[in-house]
Formats: C-alpha cells, sequence, structure tokens
C-alpha cells in the first residue's frame, strides 16, 4: 500500500498542521512516513505545499513524482489545482470552496470549482460553512483532513487522537471544536 | 562538527551552493546522508570520525532533508565527555610555524582519510555482471530518487552510492571499469562529475550535470532521475480552462515595513535616481509590488556597506534599508565605517523589536538600546531620527525622510513599530496569562 498526498493551501490556513496531524497519526499505526515541505518565503499569504507519503513499505524519495499523487488536499481551490499534474488519473482532488482572494488576478471562482467538478475523481466540501457550525471558522484546515479521512490508509479515532494531542495546549475548547470540525468534514465527504 | 544546508533549487537563497567543495578545500571528510534515518546516525559517527583522525568533520545536508519529517529510530545515548583542554596548545595557535607544520599534518594524514572512505559502508558498490551498459553514481539525496525508478527499467543497472567524502577513488574506478557508460546523479553542483575526469579513463563516457544530461541548476526531482534513466515520464492531469496565476508571499496586513516603504516611495520622489540598497529579511519583499522600493537584496547587512560603495562611487543619494535584527547581526560594522568616513548616505532601520521573518525570535540584543548604540558609533544626534512607522505619521515620515536624503552627510533614521504577528502573540499570551490567574483566584475563594 502507498498513499502519496501533495497538501495545500495559502500561508496561515494550517497546511503544515494539516500534514502533521496525517503524519503522526499514520506513524503511530506503524506506516512509513515521509514529510517534506519548504517553508522558503511562504510563510504569510503566499501558497505552501508539503509533499506527504505513507506506505506499509519503506518509502525512498521525500518527493512526489508527477502523475503519481492519490490525492491533492487543499484548503484553497486554486492552490489544489495548481499542483494538478501530481495527481495520478486515478487520484482524487479534496478540496474546500472557499478561495483566498490575496492576489489581483484571482480566477473567477465558479471556473475553479467547475474545473475540479470535471475532473475523474473530486471531493468538494464547504470547508468554512462547515467550521463555522463547528464552532469556529479556525477549524477548516481540520474539516479538509475529515473529508479526506474516508481516503486515508488510518483508522478515524487514530486522526482523531492526534488533533486532541495537537489541540490540546489550546484549551478544551479549540480541541472540541477541531474534533467536531473533523467528523462534519468526514460525514460531509460520504454526502458528495 | 560542521552542519551546512545547501540550498539546490534556492527555496530560500540567494544562491544553490555546494559545500561539498569547502570539504574538499579544507581536506576533510564530508557525510552527506540520503535520508532521515542517515542523518541521525551520520551525526553520531560524525562525532567519533572528528576524535579519531582529530579534524572537524562536515555534515552536508540540502534544504530537502533539512525540511523533511520521517520516522527515526534512535540510539542508546551515550555520555558526554569529559571537558578537556588539550595539552598541546600549538594545534590551536595558528602562527605561521604552528600553521605550516599543521597544514602538513592535514595532507599527511589524507591517505588515513582516503582509506576510511574507500572501506566505510555509506560508500556502497553493487555490480551487475549481466549488463554493462549502464553504471549509476547516486551521492545523497539522488540516490532516494534513483531507487524509487529503478524497478522500471528492463535491468538494474551497476550502481554506487556515494555518502563519505573523499571520493572513494578505487570503487569508482572499479564501476568505471565495468561498465560502457557512467551516469552522475548528485544534488548541486558537478562536483563528482568532475572530479571522475581525473580518475577514469579519458575514454569513459560520463554524463551528469556537467555534460547536460541533467540540468545544470535546480533541485532533483525523481522527474529529473527517471527522465535522465530513460523513463518515460508519468502524466498527470492538466488544467486547460486557464492559467493559473502565482500567489507570491507578501507582508502581512497591517505590517509595520509596508508604512515605511510607502512613505519613502514619496521622499523618493523627488530623487528619481536614488539607489536604495536594502538587506535581507521580510522588508525584502519591498522588492515586490506593490511597493517595488527597494532595489538590492544579498547577503546579511550587505546593504550598509553597498549603500557607502555607492555613495563614494557617486552614485547618490544612495539609502540603505535593514531590518533591527540584520543591522545587528552584521549591519553596524558598515555603519561604523561610514560614521568615520561621514559617507553621504541615509540609513533606514526598521524596528519591528524582534527577527520576524524566521519566526519571532527576540532579537540578541533589546531595540530599546538600538538608539544608544548609534549614538556611541558616532553618529550625529542632528541626524539621526526615531520615528514612529505608524500610517498615521506617514506623510510627516516622509518629510524627514526627505530632508536626511538631502543632508550631504551620514544620516541614520530608525522606524519603530512592533511586527503584527509578535504583537498578536503577546496579546494572546497576556489573555491567557489574565485568564490563568483569574482562574487560580476564583479556585482560591
Amino acid at each position: 500500500m502507498k498513499c502519496d498526498i501533495i497538501v495545500a493551501g495559502v500561508g496561515g490556513q494550517g497546511t503544515l498542521s494539516v500534514s502533521s496531524i496525517i503524519a503522526s497519526a499514520a506513524m503511530s499505526e506503524g506506516l512509513s512516513v515521509r514529510q517534506s515541505e519548504v517553508h522558503g518565503m511562504s510563510q504569510r499569504g503566499g501558497g505552501v505545499v508539503t509533499n506527504l507519503r505513507l506506505s506499509d513499505q519503506p518509502i525512498a524519495s521525500d518527493l512526489i513524482a508527477r502523475g503519481t499523487a492519490s490525492m491533492i488536499l487543499s484548503i484553497e481551490p486554486l492552490e489544489g489545482l495548481r499542483y494538478l499534474d501530481y495527481l495520478s488519473p486515478d487520484g482524487t482532488l479534496v478540496s474546500s470552496t472557499n478561495p483566498v482572494v490575496n492576489i489581483p488576478d484571482y480566477p473567477k471562482l465558479n471556473t475553479l470549482l467547475e474545473t475540479i467538478r470535471e475532473l475523474p475523481h473530486s471531493v468538494l466540501v464547504d470547508g468554512e460553512e462547515i467550521a463555522r457550525r463547528s464552532g469556529s471558522t479556525r477549524a477548516t484546515n481540520m474539516v479538509m483532513v475529515g473529508a479526506a479521512s474516508p481516503l486515508l490508509p488510518i483508522q478515524p479515532e487514530t486522526i482523531e487522537r492526534f488533533i486532541q494531542k495537537s489541540f490540546g495546549s489550546k484549551g478544551e475548547r479549540a480541541v472540541e471544536a477541531n474534533i467536531k470540525a473533523f467528523r462534519a468534514g468526514r460525514e460531509a465527504a460520504d454526502l458528495v | 562538527m560542521l552542519v551546512v544546508a545547501d540550498d539546490p533549487g534556492m527555496h530560500s537563497s540567494q544562491n544553490e551552493q555546494d559545500s561539498r567543495f569547502y570539504a574538499d578545500f579544507a581536506r576533510i571528510i564530508c557525510l552527506e546522508p540520503a535520508n532521515q534515518q542517515e542523518a541521525y546516525q551520520m551525526t553520531r559517527e560524525a562525532f567519533d570520525l572528528s576524535e579519531q583522525f582529530h579534524i572537524p568533520v562536515m555534515i552536508r545536508l540540502v534544504t530537502r532533508l533539512a525540511h523533511s519529517r520521517s520516522v527515526v529510530r534512535l540510539l542508546a545515548a551515550r555520555p558526554e565527555n569529559p571537558i578537556s583542554k588539550p595539552a598541546d596548545s600549538t594545534a590551536w595557535t595558528l602562527l605561521p610555524a604552528n600553521a605550516r607544520r599543521r597544514w602538513r599534518s592535514l595532507i599527511e594524514r589524507q591517505v588515513d582519510f582516503l582509506s576510511w572512505s574507500e572501506t566505510c559502508d555509506h560508500n556502497s558498490l553493487k555490480l551487475n555482471d549481466h549488463d554493462r551498459a549502464l553504471g549509476v553514481i547516486t551521492t545523497g539525496l539522488a540516490r532516494n530518487y534513483f531507487l524509487e525508478n529503478v524497478d522500471d527499467l528492463r535491468v538494474a543497472p551497476s550502481h554506487l552510492h556515494v555518502g563519505a567524502y573523499p571520493l572513494p577513488v578505487e570503487k569508482i574506478r572499479q564501476l568505471a571499469g565495468h561498465v560502457e557508460r557512467v551516469l552522475v546523479l548528485e544534488e548541486g553542483q558537478p562536483f563528482l562529475e568532475r572530479q571522475l575526469r581525473g580518475i577514469v579513463s579519458p575514454r569513459a563516457e560520463i554524463q551528469g550535470r556537467q555534460s547536460g544530461h541533467i540540468p545544470p541548476d535546480g533541485e532533483l526531482t525523481p522527474d529529473i532521475v527517471r527522465a535522465a534513466l530513460g523513463l518515460a515520464l508519468r502524466k498527470g492531469l492538466a488544467v486547460t480552462a486557464m492559467t493559473l496565476p502565482a500567489r507570491p508571499p507578501q507582508l502581512c496586513a497591517g505590517c509595520p515595513h509596508g508604512d515605511s516603504f510607502h512613505a519613502l516611495n514619496t521622499a523618493l520622489e523627488q530623487f528619481p535616481n536614488a539607489a536604495v540598497t536594502s538587506d535581507i529579511g521580510c522588508y525584502t519583499l519591498g522588492a515586490l509590488p506593490p511597493y517595488c522600493a527597494i532595489q538590492s537584496c544579498v547577503c546579511m547587512g550587505a546593504s550598509v556597506g553597498m549603500a557607502k560603495g555607492a555613495s563614494e562611487a557617486g552614485l547618490r543619494p544612495a539609502v540603505a534599508v535593514i531590518g533591527d535584527s540584520t543591522f545587528l547581526h552584521s549591519g553596524v560594522t558598515s555603519l561604523m565605517d561610514a560614521v568615520a568616513a561621514d559617507t553621504d548616505m541615509t540609513l533606514i532601520i526598521l524596528d519591528n523589536e524582534t527577527v520576524a521573518m524566521t519566526g519571532g525570535q527576540p532579537t540578541i540584543m533589546p531595540s530599546s538600546r538600538l538608539e544608544k548604540l548609534i549614538l556611541a558609533l558616532g553618529v550625529q544626534p542632528e541626524h539621526f531620527q526615531v520615528l514612529n512607522a505608524h500610517p498615521r505619521h506617514e506623510s510627516k515620515n516622509a518629510e524627514i525622510f526627505r530632508a536626511e536624503i538631502a543632508h550631504k552627510g551620514l544620516s541614520v533614521i530608525v522606524m519603530v513599530r512592533e511586527c503584527v504577528e509578535t504583537l498578536r502573540k503577546k496579546r494572546k499570551e497576556k489573555a491567557q496569562t489574565t485568564a490563568s490567574v483569574r482562574e487560580a483566584v476564583e479556585v482560591q475563594i
């Protein structure tokens, strides 16, 4: 089994937390894990991307080859499409529908979402709205982890354990909102 | 032990740099891990090698490895060595007579380093006796991309992996003598490929970054290695409906640097030929639209010396823009020089009270002491200004910039306002402390 994931988003959206929660959960289930990201100058408002590789076999490369990723998991629709040439034709693009418009030439949202819907396999969820209903729009990234979770080779309970661990220092309410967001995201993906 | 991270592909540096050249130049051993586990184990080993051979040992990393995570199996910790002062201080006192002796000793020990390198596990050779067409030499991370693709080849080529330097010359000769063509896959510059020419027969066919079979610049990827091995690339999906716009990084909303750049641009309307040098930090983004306020970024502290040079060469007005932490790191010495010459230039220090770009670490000296430091260097108090970098003072600030830039001599302006990110963090911490104090009080009651 191998599951290669490109995790994408905009600096500040919590892209790296998404990767590290999935990576830690996979590791605790005994999988080989490689997580590679370059922070560089993209901390604030720029595009952020992680190569995340999970397998029950040893993994050689930190980077995913073009045309071979099983999933692109994106917290932002434009950023998800940016790495499409890495997605295997059998792979799935899981993306939120909520744009981060901080550039003057941002494309029409409808065109972006249409392009995603026309892909062989895609899951689109309104991450922000689901997060809001779960108690905090800041948990949008965990909605997206939830939306991706049916396709991940990891038990949802394990992921929840690491959400708990990751947000534990921010208090009980933050943990609760993020777990709720994760579950709602998972449910929303099942309905798509 | 010397740990260096080179940046092939220049994710955040001004050059790719291949530090293996420096290890060779210093005539020391260099270890190049290919993955996280090797990075861990080689670090432990580097200490042993250093003690065994009495040399510094270099660990050469690249960005891709430095910014990655994986599962690492830990080994038992070893007790720390007791602190000891060398009995012979001549080895550390490099007067010419001692230096010559040390250099000769280092040259003589090269043979030991080489024989260690020829036999160590990091340099492993696997010859394919059934197929002699291709031999592949990988170094560092290139091995990962080779392994990622090798199963798709009809026959596995002979393979030498080099993880330790000096180069294992005999193993290289063995491989080259065994095959018709050698493909060199290395991250960085053609360090190994260039040296091959002095090791193997001149008739050997060698392919790599130098020969043009691998791109001469940029980071290696599984796809570049795949193409070099003659395998067809796999196609992903494509967006055809539109071209996707880039999303470059930008200053945060409300960033004080943005306000300082606006004021500077207003002031410079009067000086269209001004040379504005700058430096490394978040404020380097001032080179991009909408600001386009700065014209250089080279290395930490360069802006001050470059502005001084520009001014002395006649390129005036010369303005240097530097952050507070970069100024403290290596701008202050050049300012000392500018004071001595009373150079006609203006230095603007953007003081956001933190090392913002790397995550808000404290500066080496609190910003509150900047003023004393600058005046102590001998900057004229009447041409030293400390301004509030708030947008409501923008037109006043621009006016002062204009006056100081017009001044025929050295002036220094410090623009003070805390980074919005550290301010937010501080407020949050304060709120949390207040909440926990309240909780504690309630419990007591």
